[in-house]
């Protein structure tokens, strides 16, 4: 029984290296040199090449659809508050934060979002996920 | 800054996406997948799908694969023309109607939704959603994505 305050498995991915953004670029075709090219990256101001904010989205994914299935995700959200810079461990993390009814099916509402090993977070989001 | 009155309410050209498993698998090593039914054909069939299932931010890889011509952020002839190395993504949702499979062939189509100014131009947003649709006219999902440009 899914109840309110309830968490979800943590799911921990990394640490981020240059061959994990070479991999998810060529995998996800997002080839923004931001995160590929540190040269290109150096010359928009950045430190370094950084993790495609979608990588720790597809990690969020994981969590939720380890936890259930993914038929049942209606809809999700998430902001990107910080960037995730190389050689990172992110944690994703979720917590159930209501239950509802709507056309029919009970839902649960679930605040998500993923942390930097620093604890910087990184995305902020909400997801409703369908209860069995 | 965004020429917001020409490129407001434009919609995309309609692409054709092929889902493709050996994508999907290299999606899932590429993100440390755990889950077999998502890199297993037999996992899936076994879980009760009838291939590998797109993962919920595949989506946004196949509107990646094939850029719209007509208001694509980064397009300077067609679309908003703006700067790689100024873009940031701020925002990403999905709204899911129905699985899609390898093997699925998907109809793609972007609506640039809204763009507006803060801090005096320094940073501007652009809103798109962007809706996939089976070949038998199913709707699969909608995303929803937020750019933010730095200008300053």
């Amino acid at each position: 029984m899914v109840e309110v305050g309830d968490t979800l498995p943590e799911l921990v991915r990394g640490p981020i290296d240059r061959a994990t953004l070479a991999l998810f670029a060529g995998a996800s075709h997002d080839y923004v040199p931001l995160h590929i090219d540190s040269d290109f990256a150096k010359a928009a101001g950045m430190d370094d090449v950084f993790a495609h904010g979608m990588l720790s989205m597809a990690y969020l994914a994981q969590m939720l659809t380890h936890w259930a299935p993914q038929e049942r995700l209606r809809r999700w959200n998430v902001r990107f508050t910080a960037i995730t810079p190389l050689h990172a461990t992110v944690t994703c993390r979720g917590e159930i934060t209501g239950i509802f009814e709507e056309a029919g099916e009970r839902l649960a509402r679930v605040r998500i979002g993923s942390w930097t090993d620093k604890e910087v977070q990184t995305l902020d989001g909400e997801a409703v996920v369908a209860l069995a | 800054m965004i020429d917001r009155d020409r490129h407001v309410g434009t919609v995309s050209e309609p692409r054709v996406v092929d889902v493709e498993a050996g994508f999907l698998k290299f999606f899932a090593k590429a993100t440390g997948e755990t889950n077999p039914v998502y890199f297993d054909e037999a996992a899936a069939r076994a879980a009760g799908h009838p291939a590998i299932p797109a993962p919920p931010t595949y989506f946004f890889s196949l509107h990646m694969s094939r850029p719209a011509k007509r208001g694509d952020v980064f397009d300077k002839e067609n679309g908003l023309g703006v700067d790689m190395m100024k873009i940031l993504h701020g925002e990403q949702g999905f709204t899911y109607h129905a699985l899609a499979y390898a093997g699925d062939r998907l109809t793609i189509t972007t609506t640039t939704e809204d763009i507006y100014a803060k801090k005096g131009g320094a940073l501007e947003f652009v809103v798109q959603t962007t809706r996939f649709e089976k070949d038998d006219g199913t709707l699969c999902a909608e995303a929803r994505q937020l750019a933010v440009v730095r200008n300053g």
